[in-house]
């Protein structure tokens, strides 16, 4: 892709519009979390992956896996919006045929594994980061965990056996947004307690604010070090943008009505809205 | 093999017959010359001992040790897999085939990928080491999965046989071994095919349906010792639980008046249970189901202790195929 045509965060604004308009089709989807990883979503396909739209098992390609299968719709609005399926699909989420469920699968082109059952991603992304170490070529594997996510043992499990088996073309990005879906996120689940347990895991830590798009791009670009993988710890509002929700378990999962469709789409096109922000945990 | 006789004379009823070897290992030897021939092969490891001492030569790479963490084993399959490579996954079957059965399910069997989960220590092989390490449910976790493979070789020849068959199968295996060294080889009787049942001896009395090194040996005796009183079985090695011959199964169901399943696993879920589906819907027979009851199996002894107190052996299928009920669980 040509990376350095694309303006990460034009794409971000674009897909929470789409975010927010799947979530108007009386379905309903979750939207909180689609909202709180556009900005590294936009930043991964607009500036770091090597992908191909128009060939999108590319065997040389980086790798991109969604652990935090629910936010689903954020993953479908930016594979749209660089080529992968065109934009008009967005609206058959949910419906019958549609190759658009409420979680991934790989009948989404752009999608490597189906994911949504929580704790998978880390062990998926380390057989595709041995699978490019064996093959020895440039692919590195992106996986994008909530912070939620790691109450799941699998997650830790994976952490370990990556580090001790030193993968460092892999990179999990933790969305730490501070809530799950009826609580916040409890025990070591702020940002900087993250950072010391996935350091304490034997990984490479970098922590960042999740929605400030030069910090994710330069902390997703450093020289990674010999024998470690990355965590890149993104500090992130859920359902950033739309003040509302945002920094509230309410915006877990929202069928939006018009009223709030409109009402949503007008505050997201108040670029730099103040309020937009709140609830973004402290790095 | 004769029509009415049997493929196999060692009597294994007693607890001595152990002068095969053990299909692990033979798995072991077969994977290092794979790896080398092969570089789409790929042997991921949990820390079971298995390669330990191993000299996989240019192989190396290919070797991955994740340590104690079969969750991860199978997600990271699953992911190597992805990327073109066929991957072998070991760990004991108590831990594939519930521990991580929803990495198998979702990870592997939804995405169809070429793992071959190479399950050791399966049934009640791990015998003294107690509950925590038989696996009595595998083969029920691992049938219900849609596209997988299923196999469980009763011998080391079998071992060989159902390697070769899988290796460039497209989609998932798994492959049920136990710890054990087993017995010798079952001489006589057809090749072993993937997908088919193996016939050790045709008789129209009854038919046993067995899958694994001592059920099939159970089998074979008893069949052995019906026939001093002129009580001919048909035996059948059900190497491939999945896919299942349900043709054939039904062609020899149909030339009997009863069906006896035998088998290392619950009697709930696995060949048993398989064959009496079966058979009620195509080809309705009496199905006698031989295997470990509903219970856990606590007690402290070896395989076939455990086995015999278990009501899994030859004397039981001798009194499944006669009518009386010596096991009280039929």
């Amino acid at each position: 892709m040509n990376a350095a045509s694309v303006d990460t965060r034009e794409l971000a604004e674009r897909i929470r519009h789409h975010v927010v308009d799947m979530c108007g089709t009386g379905l309903g989807g979750h939207l909180g979390g689609g909202l709180s990883i556009a900005d590294i979503l936009a930043v991964l396909y607009g500036q770091v992956l090597a992908v191909r739209p128009d060939q999108p098992d590319w065997p040389e390609r980086d790798r991109f896996i969604l652990s935090k299968g629910h936010g689903a719709l954020g993953l479908y609005a930016v594979l749209a919006l660089r080529g992968f399926l065109p934009v008009e699909e967005l609206g058959t989420l949910g419906r019958a045929g549609s190759r658009l469920g409420g979680h991934p699968t790989r009948r989404v082109p752009g999608v490597e594994f189906a994911t949504g059952s929580l704790g998978h991603g880390i062990a998926l992304g380390l057989g595709t980061a041995l699978a490019a170490r064996l093959a020895g070529g440039p692919s590195r594997t992106v996986v994008l965990v909530g912070d939620g996510e790691l109450q799941e043992g699998s997650c830790w499990e994976a952490a370990a056996a990556a580090a001790a088996v030193g993968a460092d073309t892999l990179t999990v990005v933790v969305d730490a947004n501070g809530l799950q879906l009826g609580r916040a996120v409890p025990g070591p689940g702020r940002p900087g307690d993250l950072a010391d347990r996935w350091h304490a895991s034997g990984w490479d830590v970098q922590q960042v604010d999740g929605h400030d798009h030069d910090s994710l791009a330069a902390a997703l670009t450093a020289p990674t070090t010999p024998q470690q993988p990355r965590a890149i710890v993104a500090a992130t509002a859920k359902g950033y943008g739309l003040p509302f929700v945002a920094g509230q378990v309410k915006s877990h999962y929202a069928a939006l009505s018009p009223r709030l469709l409109a009402r949503a789409h007008g505050v997201l096109d108040r670029e730099h809205d103040p309020l937009a922000r709140r609830g973004t945990a402290t790095p | 093999m004769t029509a009415a006789g049997t493929a196999d004379t060692t009597d294994t009823t007693g607890a001595a017959a152990r002068a095969g070897r053990a299909a692990r290992e033979v798995y072991r030897d077969w994977l290092v010359a794979r790896l080398v021939a092969d570089q789409r092969a790929v042997c991921l490891d949990t820390d079971t001992g298995l390669f330990t001492g191993v000299d996989w030569g240019p192989a190396a790479a290919r070797y991955v040790n994740l340590g104690i963490a079969e969750q991860c084993l199978v997600g990271t399959a699953a992911g190597l897999a992805a990327s073109g490579y066929r991957v072998y996954a070991n760990t004991m079957a108590a831990f594939a085939a519930s521990r991580a059965v929803e990495m198998v399910k979702v990870d592997i069997a939804l995405h169809g990928l070429p793992v071959r989960i190479v399950a050791t220590h399966s049934g009640l092989s791990a015998g003294h080491l107690g509950p925590t390490h038989h696996a009595l449910e595998d083969l029920a976790a691992m049938r219900s999965m849609p596209g997988m493979t299923v196999a469980v070789p009763a011998d080391e020849d079998a071992v060989g046989a159902l390697l070769d068959a899988t290796a460039d199968a497209p989609g998932p295996v798994y492959l049920r071994l136990g710890r054990h060294a087993d017995p010798p080889p079952i001489a006589g009787g057809p090749a072993v095919r993937l997908g088919s049942l193996r016939e050790l001896s045709i008789g129209s009395d009854a038919l046993v349906v067995a899958t694994g090194p001592l059920p099939v040996r159970f089998a074979v005796d008893a069949a052995r010792i019906l026939a001093q009183d002129d009580v001919r079985v048909t035996v059948v090695d059900a190497h491939t639980v999945k896919p299942f011959d349900v043709e054939r199964l039904v062609e020899l169901a149909a030339a009997v008046p009863l069906v006896v399943t035998v088998e290392e696993h619950w009697r709930t879920g696995g060949l048993g249970s398989l064959v009496a589906e079966t058979l009620a819907e195509r080809c309705p027979r009496r199905v006698v189901r031989i295997g470990v009851p509903d219970t856990f199996v606590a007690a402290v002894g070896s395989q076939q202790e455990l086995l015999a107190a278990s009501g899994v052996s030859a004397a039981a299928v001798v009194a499944a195929v006669r009518g009386a009920d010596a096991t009280g669980m039929s």
